[in-house]
């Protein structure tokens, strides 16, 4: 460190320097949790009142029609994230095992590099992406391109969650399996992976917790639909989606809904983070 | 399985490619600094959302920055246990809050907030500059810079405060050793410690900025204009490709839009890259025990 000279200050400035700063740390602590409480309040206080039973049973009803729900989206949404995981899931549990058990060579640093900048790519242009490689092909939007779109987003999370699991498993595991004259497969599959599953599985949740509140992406490719569909090549509702168009709809009615879907949809995804947190957690306790 | 991400990141800057090359044919680097977005005419040029962009993310990475620090600093120097804990958890619930959902708030809540206290308190005391001279009509500039900010304060507060926990104690004995205050230990001995990850930290904050998409495009008001006034509605390109992309109605329209693409790319890749080797340096050094 370079030495520096210090400002002069009698001893009582520089601990009223201390104190204002320290003061401002727990003040910006404090701003940040603030925050926080201001919009997970507002969705939860106006949200409420525009949930009843028919909104989570019911499909969206034209403007000026009272009554109806986003059961479509709920179940689009689950079916698109269905399918993202579908798709992210076996690839970056393979790649993640690579990566940990094979990886330790230039191959293994530039996947584990470019996994880096695929989770850092905008998520309007992975939607550009499906876009172009899906629904421009088909000449028509689908709740498949749309799965494809996320799975993309959720594999770099899956991959480096599999790896770094892995790599905390012991090598005298490894070691263990492999004297006993198991193929090196075989130690992979029967003894390393079933000793990380609960950290992997607490990876994949946190991963579809974060997919699931994505909009850019679906915006050209589930498109969004109004009415009930679960045919997977079809435009598909989704709960983002329908979120943003309530939001900026010109509709009294329609904005209610926005803050009644934003709750669902704010709950659903913290419901996901905290099941994963308290899974890890149990795992590191027991 | 390894490969299939290499196979898909090359489709990617393929596919944006074939679909930019259009526009890349019809513009070359002209697009990069033309001024106007006139699809009716058949005009585009990228710089009013280029300037959206970097101006939003900026000014956003101006407030969220020294907040973010600063909270990091309570969390990893200060904080007892106790409160220490919940406080993390509260602010990375702050980072899986949807974006769609910061942008009905801030549309609803945040926009109007703006508009009448803030917006035209600035607008009347201080209206003689330029950045507030105009109208504030709630969504706009500001806004957008607001939502953005508050959107990357868990990312800059989690990294930097996972940097500043590595620093070893033995940093802040020598410091304490030798008379200086709580302050003068964390500021004069920790921080410069731990730069180049807490720099890092806020390059991964810029570039989530530079590529939220719904939040900003729900708030910034969504006009191609360059202006320097922070009430005056603007575009990024994110929310430029949001908009307009399924509205797109002849090729050059839609290659123009993935050529917007391609450029927000390039630019997070960048970001994103250099923000990884920091980090990635930072935690190396640490365990070598010198920076």
């Amino acid at each position: 460190m370079n030495p520096r000279r210090l400002p002069n200050l009698t001893y009582a400035g520089r601990k009223a320097v201390n104190g204002l700063m320290l003061a401002a740390t727990a003040l910006s602590a404090a701003l940040a949790v603030a925050a926080l409480t201001a919009v997970l309040g507002y969705v939860a206080v106006n949200g409420v009142s525009a949930l009843n039973l028919g909104f989570f049973t019911q499909l969206p009803t034209p403007v000026g029609v009272p009554g109806g729900g986003i059961a479509n989206a709920i179940v689009g949404s689950l079916i698109v994230v269905g399918l993202a995981t579908l798709f992210a899931l076996p690839i970056g549990l393979g790649a993640g095992i690579y990566l940990s058990e094979y990886g330790h060579n230039a191959f293994g640093d530039l996947v584990r590099f470019l996994a880096d900048v695929l989770s850092g790519v905008p998520s309007i242009v992975m939607g550009i992406f499906a876009y172009t490689l899906i629904v421009a092909r088909q000449s028509h939007f689908s709740a498949l391109s749309a799965g494809f779109a996320l799975g993309v987003m959720m594999l770099p999370a899956i991959t480096r969650t599999t790896e770094e699991m892995l790599r905390l498993v012991p090598d005298s595991l490894r070691e263990g399996a492999l004297a006993l004259g198991l193929p090196r497969w075989r130690t992979t599959v029967s003894m390393v992976l079933p000793t990380v599953a609960g950290g992997v599985i607490t990876g994949g949740v946190l991963a579809i917790g974060r997919v699931a509140g994505e909009t850019a992406p679906l915006l050209f490719t589930a498109f969004g639909n109004p009415f009930w569909s679960v045919n997977i090549n079809q435009p598909i509702a989704t709960l983002p989606h329908m979120l943003f168009t309530y939001a900026i709809s010109p509709y009294d009615d329609w904005r209610a809904k926005a803050w009644g879907t934003a709750l669902v949809l704010a709950a659903l995804v913290l419901l996901a983070s905290l099941l994963a947190r308290h899974f890890g957690r149990q795992r590191h306790v027991g | 399985m390894a490969a299939t991400i290499l196979a898909l990141i090359g489709l990617l800057v393929y596919e944006l490619y074939a679909g930019a090359r259009l526009g890349l044919a019809r513009y070359g680097l002209s697009f990069l600094v033309g001024q106007s977005w006139d699809p009716v005419f058949q005009r585009f040029g990228a710089l009013p959302a280029i300037y959206g962009t970097v101006v939003s993310s900026l000014l956003a990475l101006a407030i969220a920055g020294p907040l973010g620090l600063l909270a990091a600093i309570f969390l990893a120097e200060l904080a007892p246990a106790r409160l220490e804990a919940p406080l993390s958890f509260l602010i990375e619930l702050l980072a899986s809050i949807p974006s769609v959902v910061y942008g009905l708030w801030g549309l609803y809540v945040l926009a109007a907030i703006l508009r009448q206290p803030v917006g035209r308190l600035l607008h009347i005391n201080l209206g003689f500059l330029p950045v507030f001279s105009c109208t504030p009509l709630g969504v706009g500039m500001l806004a957008a810079v607001a939502i953005l900010a508050i959107m990357i304060l868990p990312y800059v507060t989690a990294v930097a405060r996972d940097v500043l926990r590595a620093v070893p104690n033995a940093q802040r004995e020598a410091m304490l050793a030798l008379g200086a205050t709580r302050w003068e230990t964390i500021w004069r001995a920790v921080v410069p410690y731990a730069r180049s990850g807490i720099v890092g930290g806020l390059m991964l904050g810029l570039g989530r900025a530079v590529g939220e998409t719904m939040a900003v495009t729900m708030v910034i008001g969504n006009r191609p204009d360059v202006s320097a006034c922070v009430f005056n509605p603007a575009y990024t390109l994110a929310s430029l490709i949001a908009n307009e992309f399924t509205e797109a109605t002849y090729p050059l329209y839609v290659s123009a839009l993935i050529e917007l693409g391609l450029i927000l790319f390039g630019v997070t890749l960048v970001l994103n890259a250099v923000a990884r080797l920091l980090v990635w340096r930072a935690g190396r050094g640490m365990e070598r025990g010198h920076v």
